[in-house]
């Protein structure tokens, strides 16, 4: 409560950031067209297409996170093992990804996904049958490990490397194989940064509409999908905001089961 | 006695840094062996060699007469005790001491009894549920300890184990580890800048310096004989000069001649003499070797300690006995208490080859 001065931006920030447009989709979301009070476009997410669409979207998102997780952790400690020059450059390499658009990134795998596309070309040069993967649930997972898997190395190798070499040093001393040293040991201690890897990649896997459109073809809807088309095409704003606000309801649950394992907080350093 | 752990002909270099060349090692079954000198002189080096979280570069490590050296860590009947004690932060006290047990996969109810032993032994009992972090620097070493005995190992490694700890604990866990090896009946080797743990624990003290050996004996042999100015100077306050051996049992220090017991150094050669504070002798003038003026005093607890200028030359004196600063005096030394060193002519002769 010392240098309040110093807090004002912060606040204005936060009113006009966070506050009231989230007040607005409040409003929104609990009115009809008219203006009056009602709970229809929350209960709509019980109707047969849109509670498809939830499903369908946390399955991908459950999906593609524990895809991100299965490749975040060899990678995670094949980083944190690298030679120290090594380390810097595989960790840049890494990232390098992320700075360019996130669109454009989509967009090409679109582009080398389709019928015609790259891979299918390289694969009839080579013999092969050609993939079918474009506009299937299998092309979207594909897309969002691919956006998010960088959001799932980086926390995990931030907590691995909290880890003090003479940790692991002692582990193998009182006899521990690799694996053991790595179940018993590793594991438990990145548990925080896997935990809030976990949020960093499920929550924009759970709310994304344009992996979706763009590798799905519009075919396939994912409960991201419907609140834009709600927004946009039908312009019925309250349902598009009764459906984020259940949405919301969704990601503050996961956050707060997943808060419980991060109790350091290595979400903060990305 | 029977040789347990042999390092021979160890050569290693981190890049360009060469940390120890053709180092030669023996220690023996249930002997405490301490590895002393300043930091970067290769002691922790070698105790991770041993531990095998080093490999050596050139040489074999030996244990019980089998050739060790491509073994990993898990494999060696060899426990360490780390420096920061690298106890598992996510384990209670009981978890991280059976940690080991576990995987030898011993029986619960053995695992249950080892535990409360070693727990015991180490005067932490009923430590049991409490959590690493509730607990203090010297509870944590202790923990370690007790992680480390209780897979009896054939040797227990220790890297400057209470480095950490402020003096009075670091005095009092040095009492505990000396009947911690009476009682268990295993070999020790104990790494420390710190001479005076070096001196109050060993059987066997190894002073070394950028990557040799300066001298191996026991704790009494390396106070009292000093073999090189190195070791002197390292062990304990010591007055160190140039001197020069006229003939056998004579030596000049300055200008002034002083009997001693050292033979076979030949005639008028320059030697390097040590002589202990606390055996210079101060009396009244002419009653000594040489006459001097007292320019220092401070009292540090038991005795007092001086500086004493005699010829031009400072002796430094410990006494129980307070000489003002400006008293005349005198000084003398008995003839056994003045060592005579060899001058080291060339870095590898600083590293004097000797056989255990």
């Amino acid at each position: 409560m010392y240098k309040k001065p110093l807090a004002v931006p912060f606040i204005v920030w936060i009113i006009a950031g966070t506050l009231i447009p989230l007040a607005v989709i409040a409003y929104y979301g609990l009115t009809d067209r008219s203006g009056a009070f009602t709970l229809a476009n929350i209960t709509a997410i019980m109707g047969a297409e849109h509670a498809k669409a939830l499903w369908l979207a946390l399955l991908l998102a459950l999906v593609s996170t524990l895809i991100c997780l299965i490749l975040a952790l060899p990678l995670a400690l094949i980083l944190k093992n690298s030679s120290f020059g090594k380390k810097g450059f595989m960790v840049f390499i890494f990232v390098l990804p992320m700075w360019m658009n996130f669109l454009l990134r989509t967009m090409a795998w679109q582009v080398l996904l389709e019928r015609g596309g790259l891979i299918n070309k390289a694969f009839t040069f080579i013999g092969l049958p050609n993939l079918q993967i474009i506009n299937t649930p299998a092309a979207i997972i594909l897309g969002m490990v691919y956006d998010f898997l960088p959001f799932m190395v980086l926390p995990i190798y931030n907590a691995m490397l909290k880890i003090g070499d003479d940790v692991v040093e002692a582990a193998y001393d009182l006899g521990a194989g690799k694996a053991k040293v790595f179940t018993s040991v590793i594991l438990p201690l990145s548990v925080p940064g896997i935990a809030s890897g976990i949020t960093m990649v499920f929550v924009p896997a759970l709310t994304t509409f344009v992996i979706s459109n763009m590798l799905g073809g519009g075919k396939i809807n994912l409960i991201g999908n419907i609140i834009e088309q709600e927004f946009t095409t039908t312009s019925n704003w309250n349902l598009g905001s009764g459906l984020s606000l259940v949405m919301m309801i969704f990601i503050v649950i996961s956050m707060a089961l997943l808060g419980k394992l991060d109790k350091n907080g290595e979400g903060t350093l990305i | 006695m029977a040789s347990l752990i042999e390092l021979k002909g160890i050569h290693k270099a981190f890049g360009d840094t060469v940390v120890l060349d053709d180092f030669d090692l023996t220690v023996a079954q249930n002997e405490f062996v301490t590895l002393l000198g300043p930091s970067g002189c290769g002691k922790t080096t070698t105790l991770r060699i041993v531990g095998g979280f080093e490999k050596p570069d050139e040489g074999r490590v030996y244990f019980e007469g089998q050739d060790i050296t491509d073994v990993p860590p898990n494999k060696r009947h060899i426990n360490t005790v780390f420096q920061k004690y690298a106890l598992f932060p996510h384990m209670n006290v009981e978890q991280n001491i059976a940690f080991g047990l576990k995987i030898s996969g011993k029986t619960d109810q053995y695992i249950r009894d080892k535990v409360k032993y070693a727990l015991k032994l180490v005067n932490l009992d009923g430590f049991e549920q409490r959590r690493i972090e509730s607990l203090s620097g010297g509870q944590q070493q202790r923990i370690a300890m007790a992680r480390a005995i209780v897979n009896e190992p054939k040797a227990l490694l220790l890297d400057e184990p209470l480095g950490a700890l402020d003096l009075k604990l670091r005095q009092d866990m040095q009492y505990e580890l000396i009947r911690l090896k009476n009682e268990l009946g295993i070999t020790f080797l104990y790494v420390t800048h710190d001479q005076e743990e070096a001196l109050t624990m060993s059987d066997k003290v190894v002073v070394m310096n950028g990557g040799y050996i300066q001298q191996i004996g026991t704790p009494e042999e390396i106070y009292n004989e000093p073999q090189n100015a190195f070791v002197a100077d390292f062990i304990g306050d010591s007055n160190i000069f140039d001197a020069v051996m006229l003939e056998d049992r004579l030596v000049k220090i300055g200008n002034t001649v002083f009997d001693c017991v050292d033979e076979g150094f030949g005639r008028n050669k320059p030697v390097d003499v040590m002589i202990r504070p606390e055996d210079i002798l101060i009396g009244k003038p002419g009653q000594g070797r040489v006459d001097a003026v007292v320019t220092h005093n401070i009292f540090i607890g038991v005795y007092y300690e001086m500086e004493i200028e005699a010829d031009g030359i400072t002796w430094l004196a410990q006494n129980t006995t307070s000489y003002p600063v400006g008293t005349h005096v005198s000084i003398g030394v008995d003839p056994f208490n003045i060592q005579i060193m060899h001058k080291p002519k060339t870095r590898e002769e600083e590293a004097i080859e000797i056989d255990v």
